[in-house]
């Protein structure tokens, strides 16, 4: 992992003691709220609902067991003993206050970790995919390319004040799990006769204008991809619309433009910063790269394995849903879900924290991931220590079998913390999971991803969501608006809208009546909801949504 | 013809906890039911310009319409009910203490 050089703790001590001048300066009554807004943005503190709400960025999602044991210390000290990890790979704390911040950017500092560039119109935290390192399907890391993002990023004189907030994905895989096409850059790592580079997608995005990002160069070679980035956001920087926040995306400035007008204004700027590139990136890239050198592997007996396996149903369950192949023989990659059923999505507790660190230490050569979906990943563990990590993590409520399945939905924070939302998320979710537990029907209903939205900014993901749910003010109540179809992976799709929405009593019958028409119209038990979807189209759903509009109809 | 003036209360989160304050007479106080119910627009007006220039002690001031029948003062939109009460999730913030 990489580990910070004396720039970068210099960087971050400097940074973090001038944010306490600026709170002391904010309460001492020398800053007022419109000035000190824009510099505690920066530093990714925001006011909510309730309480102001810290976020903290995991660069490309990745952590080490000190990492994971600090957020839970900060957890603890400064906060309600629990905390949030995001969609973006963060992780939020909802009841900080004001004074207390400066001593948690501190103590973040103290294990290399900043929540700088977290909010703002400026490039956020890169994210990458969880399995990242991992995965027996990846070309390369993406974590190396992303650091050097990171530290290009940050603080980049020319990107402090763009248009808009400017989110960077990156994957070496070719199955998409970061969701690069709803990125404002998706990078994908690809080869082409032999060379390693990068395919650059761009102007994706969700919120109220959702697009599919489109490919702006099939390959770039490794050592043009930042003088690449920089061109791209130098020219969204000027082209980009500033007289209304709605369209100020740089999805929006592709679609006005055309992606081939974009490119042209790429190249032109591209040719002209290119010579700025002399290769100190590159070497950097070098330095980098050697930090995220895989662990050494070892090879052990699978009886262990196999026998809890064979004889224990619960582990095997878990074993079925939890893991995924992993790169070196004899090892898996576990997720461990944070979507106990009834539970917050994204939510860990400090005790739960420090059980994920502690098992990662014993089991998973120190390291934890973030997924997109939240949940917690210990990427490298051998299936010889399977059995005493799933008894462990069975302990601390943290054996949840639900990966990808119905119950593993994800959820923005709602109306619950959001000052932004219109409605809750969180209830939904927690609702749809107990309602499908009671009903013992989701191993038998398979992979299905549930996405919720408190809010048309999607930090839900719920347009990519094979069913998605938007939660609006409509007169005063809550609302939720289905969508059908949506994808984030490789084959992104946007969902479609199913009809009017539902009330908050309306919506939970409403998702299992979408779930029993699947159950009905699937041609065979392994066709999932979306390629049934897929094939039938929204009609027969839509049918079960709105059984009276069908009977008005006769 | 203009919307008749809702009985309204003056509230915004405090500076240094965040939490959520409404006015009384010259004080912030942290539960609804001990804010000022205003009726008058012309001096709610004023109260709220009043209020909006302290900004040493609160953030983001505005007026919010309540229901004061039946000597409880009731939200009328359910962003201000969770802004009163706390998260449904847990029971954090202002529900903690009652």
């Amino acid at each position: 992992m990489y580990a910070y050089s004396d720039f970068d703790s210099q960087f971050i001590a400097q940074r973090n003691a001038q944010f306490r001048s600026q709170v002391e300066r904010r309460i001492d009554g020398s800053l007022t709220e419109d000035e000190f807004k824009p510099l505690r943005l920066m530093n990714g503190l925001y006011l909510q609902l309730h309480a102001y709400m810290l976020r903290v960025a995991i660069p490309y999602g990745t952590l080490n067991s000190h990492q994971m044991q600090k957020l839970a210390d900060i957890a603890d000290k400064w906060d309600k003993g629990y905390g949030h990890f995001t969609t973006r790979q963060n992780i939020q704390y909802n009841w900080p206050e004001l004074r207390d911040v400066p001593d948690m950017l501190d103590a973040l500092a103290e294990v290399d970790m900043h929540a700088i560039q977290t909010s703002g119109n400026t490039i956020r935290n890169v994210t990458a995919d969880h399995f990242a390192g991992a995965a027996a399907d990846e070309i390369a890391d993406p974590r190396p390319i992303a650091e050097l993002i990171r530290q290009w990023s940050t603080d980049h004189p020319e990107f402090q004040f763009l248009p808009r907030k400017f989110k960077v994905a990156v994957s070496g895989a070719s199955h998409d799990r970061a969701v690069l096409k709803a990125h404002d850059i998706g990078l994908q790592i690809v080869e082409q006769d032999g060379a390693r580079g990068y395919r650059v997608i761009v102007g994706g995005g969700l919120g109220r204008t959702p697009m599919i990002g489109k490919v702006l160069y099939d390959f770039v070679a490794s050592e043009d991809l930042l003088p690449t980035l920089e061109a791209i956001v130098s020219v969204y920087n000027l082209l980009g619309r500033r007289d209304n926040k709605y369209k100020a995306r740089i999805k929006i400035t592709v679609h006005e433009n055309g992606i081939e007008d974009i490119r042209a204004r790429v190249d032109a700027r591209y040719k002209l910063i290119r010579p700025q590139f002399t290769g100190v990136d590159q070497q950097m890239l070098s330095r980098i790269e050697a930090d995220f050198a895989l662990p050494e592997f070892v090879t052990k007996s699978l009886a262990t394995y196999e026998t809890a396996y064979t004889n224990d149903p619960v582990f095997r369950a878990w074993a079925d849903t939890n893991l995924s192949d992993h790169r070196a023989a004899g090892y898996a990659i576990v997720s461990i879900s944070l979507k106990a059923h009834g539970a917050t999505p994204g939510d860990a507790t400090s005790h739960q924290m420090r059980v994920m660190a502690e098992l990662a230490a014993e089991f998973g050569h120190n390291e934890l991931r973030i997924s997109h979906e939240q949940n917690v990943i210990l990427p490298h563990v051998h299936r010889a220590d399977l059995p005493a990590l799933h008894a462990r993590l069975k302990e601390a409520g943290l054996g949840t079998a639900n990966i990808g399945l119905i119950s593993d939905i994800i959820a923005c924070p709602g109306m619950d913390y959001c000052a932004l939302a219109t409605a809750r998320s969180i209830p939904i979710a927690q609702e749809i999971a107990t309602r499908f537990d009671d009903l013992k029907l989701e191993h038998d209903v398979g992979p299905l991803k549930i996405k919720i939205s408190g809010c048309i900014n999607a930090c839900g993901h719920h347009h990519v969501g094979h069913i998605g749910i938007l939660g609006l003010d409509r007169a005063g109540v809550e609302n939720y608006q289905i969508t059908l179809g949506g994808d984030g992976t490789e084959d992104a799709s946007i969902g479609e809208r199913a009809g009017p929405g539902f009330s908050a009593d309306e919506i939970i019958p409403a998702i299992e009546r979408l779930v029993m028409a699947y159950l009905d119209l699937r041609s065979e038990r392994a066709e999932t909801f979306l390629q049934t979807y897929r094939r039938l189209g929204l009609a027969p759903f839509k049918a079960a949504l709105y059984p009276q509009a069908k009977a008005d109809a006769a | 013809m203009p919307k008749s003036f809702e009985p309204s209360v003056i509230t915004a989160n405090a500076l240094l906890e965040g939490d959520v304050v409404y006015l009384r007479g010259s004080d912030w106080v942290r539960n609804l039911q001990d804010a000022e119910v205003l009726t008058d627009e012309a001096d709610a007006q004023l109260r709220l310009i009043e209020a909006s220039a302290r900004s040493a002690e609160v953030v983001g001031v505005y007026l919010t319409a309540v229901d004061p029948e039946q000597g409880q003062i009731q939200t009328t939109h359910f962003r201000e009910a969770f802004r009163a009460t706390g998260p449904s999730n847990y029971a954090h913030g202002k529900q903690e203490n009652v």
